[in-house]
């Protein structure tokens, strides 16, 4: 299958999805006015990763903003996620927040408080947005 | 009406108003928009998550109104006239921290309930605020502009403050509704 490789924008964040490391980056800023148009290549592309997964798939989210648009489609993609890890494979999740950014890191709580992934909060000292 | 150009400029200045806008919000005014604001606040405020708190109520109100500002025809009008979706944002710094307003048309018949989610919003304490969120996050419900009636939620989570609001009646079928919200830090 092929990867998703797109770059940032000033409204939408950098994506990397790379079906044969197992590997699926979002990072930078997510907040278009249509999130559900931005998102649904990318829900789609979990549900054909998630035929034939990788043992350890590990989401890195790096945000430095998202609007309560995106909210829903961020959740959107950890459902579909819960799927690859009730097929019996490993999935991980590592939520990165900016040192002084105690909003960043309660967004990823809340994550973590509805979805049954495993999280990783990781503290950085910026979002790198490149 | 040349005389006028100082006023409205003494008057911006003595509200201490960062920003201010009135119009019909384009994607891409809002980007310009956010962009001015994020370059203003990096020289005039030091304290990074106020920053970013600002940034977030500036971007959830501006959306806002590029999602629900509207203006329901009444009859005899012309439908140019009707296509017209004006607001106003207007960005200022209050004596602790900053003021986000907004401004828009709205159909009478949405107030009810526009206002029972403020009311509830204001009801809240913080951490009922962060249950509300989740519980509004997790319900798995998409609204037409997405964000499944989250945005208030997180106006509110963002500000500390409750949101002040009104109501002013335009005409038979419309309503003018405006929303302060104060970020302190």
């Amino acid at each position: 299958m092929n990867d998703i490789l797109l770059d940032g924008t000033p409204k939408t964040p950098t994506v990397h999805f790379n079906s044969a490391t197992g590997l699926l980056e979002l990072r930078g800023r997510s907040i278009p006015e249509n999130s559900i148009e931005f998102y649904k290549p990318l829900i789609d592309w979990i549900d054909q990763y998630a035929h034939a997964p990788r043992p350890l798939t590990q989401l890195r989210v790096q945000l430095e903003y998202f609007n309560t648009s995106s909210s829903k489609c961020i959740l959107d993609l950890f459902k579909r996620l819960e799927a690859v890890r009730n097929s019996g494979n490993e999935v991980q999740v590592l939520w990165h927040y900016e040192a002084d950014d105690e909003d960043m890191l309660e967004a990823g709580e809340d994550y973590q408080a509805i979805i049954k992934l495993p999280f990783t909060m990781v503290q950085i000292q910026e979002v790198d947005d490149n | 009406m040349v005389d006028r150009i100082f006023d409205l400029y003494d008057e911006l200045e003595k509200q201490r108003i960062m920003l201010s806008f009135k119009g019909d919000l384009s994607a891409e005014l809002i980007s310009a928009i956010l962009n001015l604001i994020e370059q203003k606040m990096a020289h005039s405020e030091p304290d990074q998550k106020v920053r970013k708190r600002v940034f977030n109520v500036v971007m959830e109100c501006l959306q806002n109104l590029y999602h629900h500002n509207k203006h329901v025809p009444i009859p005899g009008e012309e439908a140019a006239r009707a296509e017209e979706r004006q607001g106003i944002v207007m960005v200022a710094q209050a004596n602790s921290g900053y003021s986000v307003l907004t401004g828009n048309s709205m159909a009478i018949s949405e107030v009810e309930d526009l206002k029972r989610r403020l009311d509830e919003v204001n009801g809240c304490e913080p951490e009922q605020l962060r249950d509300l969120y989740k519980h509004a996050l997790g319900d798995g419900r998409f609204t037409r502009s997405g964000g499944g009636g989250l945005g208030l939620i997180d106006i509110a989570r963002k500000s500390r403050r409750k949101l002040e609001y009104g109501f002013v009646p335009l005409d038979s079928n419309n309503t003018f509704f405006s929303l302060n919200v104060n970020v302190t830090p």
